[in-house]
């Protein structure tokens, strides 16, 4: 049952990219889509339609959507909290606002809006970003009265996402003037993502999210309380910081390159726990195949929902995500 | 042997729920623990396990002070079964009683065959063998009990501390838990546990009393519930009855009170 869980998973990612790279405004058949990617395989040259403007899309999708995944399950994992989510708990605003920050500050909002992020952003970006995304959510803690009330941490997550998106669209409406915004950090896009992009968040995710997947058993163990976890030889208090730090990173290097992408971390754990169980060592590598998964298939509906314009990709995963959390709300009062 | 000096606690605002209590157990010896609720029974556990710090006074375990024990060689020592604590509800039990061999692994290295044979020892002296594949969701309150059990048993501690374990069990099971703590004494283990029924502290090699955060009482259960800080502690609510060689505390149903 559970081999057949990741069997269907690993088909599900494969059959995802090539539907991904297929679908277009030149649709292409699947034939020239594997052939194609079997060229880049061995190192010979791309077809361009595939190589500069759907593969890298693709798998920028597959790399965000991997990152918000993972960060999701350990969210949900170390806060006991079957609510919580990089996006719920602020800190996808909270990078939004820093990136968006870092770009005003240094002129080069309007010059985001009309090229690929990776193209004009200085190195503050990230950088704020990441301060952006850990205040944001260390903000929603303390508001909240610590990590213990459920929904208060909810609640206050989404408040400070709240305002952190109000200051976002008034740092963007301050250049309004100059530019009719394309990209904006507060609805998450993937259709400026060129091969910058995916090997920059690629770099970021393998010193941020890679080292995640170590620490299942710890997860499994912090399931049974404070307590008992700390007199199972685990240093909480270290442990609980670098966590938090490493998946709210992992959030923050996703959405200060494509924006804010919402439910993805909410929807993908819970989905994979009916795949693989409950098994955090099993749970984030599959909610970073799922993650995948969803993201690149979110990416397709945004691309031919309204053709030939396109939907931001966070404005699909929210109308799939809002309704999925208020299912998981009824569940957990009834 | 894990020993508490003098040990007081206070809460920030100043309230002193512990206060010069000095008590030892030794590896082999089984001390349950009685009080009225909020005598400070739980903090007295968690201050001998070092999850929280004393006010004042020291526990030591082994002659060593606790916090001078790096955080997995005291995982390898103390036990620690908490009253209703979470619980994975989609984990196997197996699985959860193998979390007991972390102190022994740290995070990164996996189970070997040594690891699997204490988990099947401790699967096999809570009876849980048979539940070992089933989710803890699925397990009745008393079977879920016995795999937590058989989780702290997995860390092959010295000493092994229980905060009211008998609570939620029926008969049948309370007698059983108490029969299986006993023959961890026997095999040597240090059993620290808090009962709310006295009845279940006679099962124990020693009783100790808590009032008002300070020790009222400890010494041979039998005559600590026939003792006078025992009957003045719980002054009026209980009858204290002997025959066929045995002690029963009763709760008075007439008259009594204060």
């Amino acid at each position: 049952m559970r081999a057949l869980g990741w069997t269907l998973l690993v088909l599900g990612l494969l059959a995802a990219v090539v539907l991904g790279v297929a679908v277009g405004a030149v649709p292409l058949p699947a034939a020239r889509v594997l052939s194609a990617l079997w060229d880049g395989v061995r190192g010979a040259g791309l077809d361009p339609i595939v190589g500069q403007i759907r593969l890298p899309r693709v798998l920028m999708a597959v790399l965000v959507g991997a990152a918000l995944g993972t960060a999701g399950a350990v969210y949900q994992g170390l806060f006991r909290n079957p609510l919580a989510d990089p996006y719920l708990m602020g800190a996808a605003s909270g990078a939004a606002f820093g990136a968006t920050l870092a770009l005003s500050l240094t002129g080069s909002l309007a010059g985001a809006y009309t090229h690929w992020v990776a193209d004009v952003q200085p190195q503050l970006v990230p950088l704020l970003a990441f301060a952006g995304a850990l205040g944001a959510v260390a903000l929603a803690v303390v508001l909240a009265g610590g990590v213990a009330r459920r929904y208060n941490l909810i609640l206050a997550g989404v408040v400070v996402g709240s305002v952190l998106i109000g200051l976002t669209t008034y740092l963007m409406m301050r250049d309004a003037d100059r530019v009719r915004a394309v990209f904006s950090y507060t609805l998450g896009n993937l259709a400026f993502s060129g091969w910058r992009d995916v090997r920059q968040l690629a770099a970021y995710l393998t010193v941020v999210l890679l080292p995640l997947f170590a620490f299942g058993r710890a997860l499994n163990a912090m399931q049974l309380g404070d307590a008992v976890a700390a007199t199972l030889g685990l240093r909480l208090g270290r442990l609980k910081l670098l966590l938090i730090g490493l998946s709210t990173l992992a959030t923050a290097a996703a959405v200060a390159l494509v924006g804010i992408i919402g439910f993805v971390g909410l929807i993908v754990p819970h989905t994979m726990r009916r795949v693989v169980g409950e098994d955090y060592r099993a749970l984030l590598p599959a909610s970073a195949i799922g993650g995948a998964v969803l993201l690149v298939l979110a990416d397709l509906l945004a691309r031919v929902l309204v053709r030939p314009a396109e939907l931001p990709v966070g404005v699909v995963t929210t109308l799939l995500g809002g309704p999925f959390f208020l299912y998981l709300l009824r569940r957990q009062r009834a | 042997m894990l020993e508490a000096r003098e040990l007081g606690f206070a809460y920030p605002q100043g309230v002193w729920v512990l206060e010069g209590l000095s008590l030892g157990i030794e590896p082999g010896e089984w001390l349950a623990v009685l009080g009225p609720n909020g005598s400070g029974k739980s903090t007295l556990l968690a201050l001998l396990l070092g999850l929280l710090q004393p006010s004042v006074g020291t526990v030591l375990l082994d002659g060593r002070p606790l916090g001078a024990w790096a955080a997995a060689e005291r995982g390898r020592r103390l036990a620690f079964l908490p009253q209703n604590g979470p619980y994975p509800p989609g984990l196997a039990a197996e699985e959860v009683v193998r979390l007991g061999r972390l102190p022994h692994l740290g995070l990164w290295r996996s189970e070997g065959p040594d690891d699997e044979e204490v988990v099947a020892w401790a699967l096999a002296v809570t009876e849980a063998e048979e539940l070992a594949r089933r989710p803890l969701a699925a397990l009745s309150g008393g079977e879920r009990q016995r795999i937590l059990l058989a989780r702290a048993l997995a860390q092959r501690p010295r000493y092994l501390l229980l905060d009211e374990p008998t609570n939620h069990l029926d008969l049948h099971h309370q007698a059983s838990l108490l029969r299986l703590l006993g023959q961890l004494a026997a095999e040597g283990i240090g059993v620290v546990s808090v009962f709310h029924d006295p009845n279940h502290a006679l099962a124990a090699d020693r009783a100790a009393l808590l009032a008002g955060g300070r020790l009222a009482d400890v010494g041979e259960p039998r005559e600590v519930v026939t003792g006078r800080a025992f009957l003045e502690v719980y002054a009026g609510d209980v009858e204290v009855v002997e025959g066929r060689g045995r002690v029963a505390v009763l709760p008075r149903l007439h008259g009594g009170g204060r």
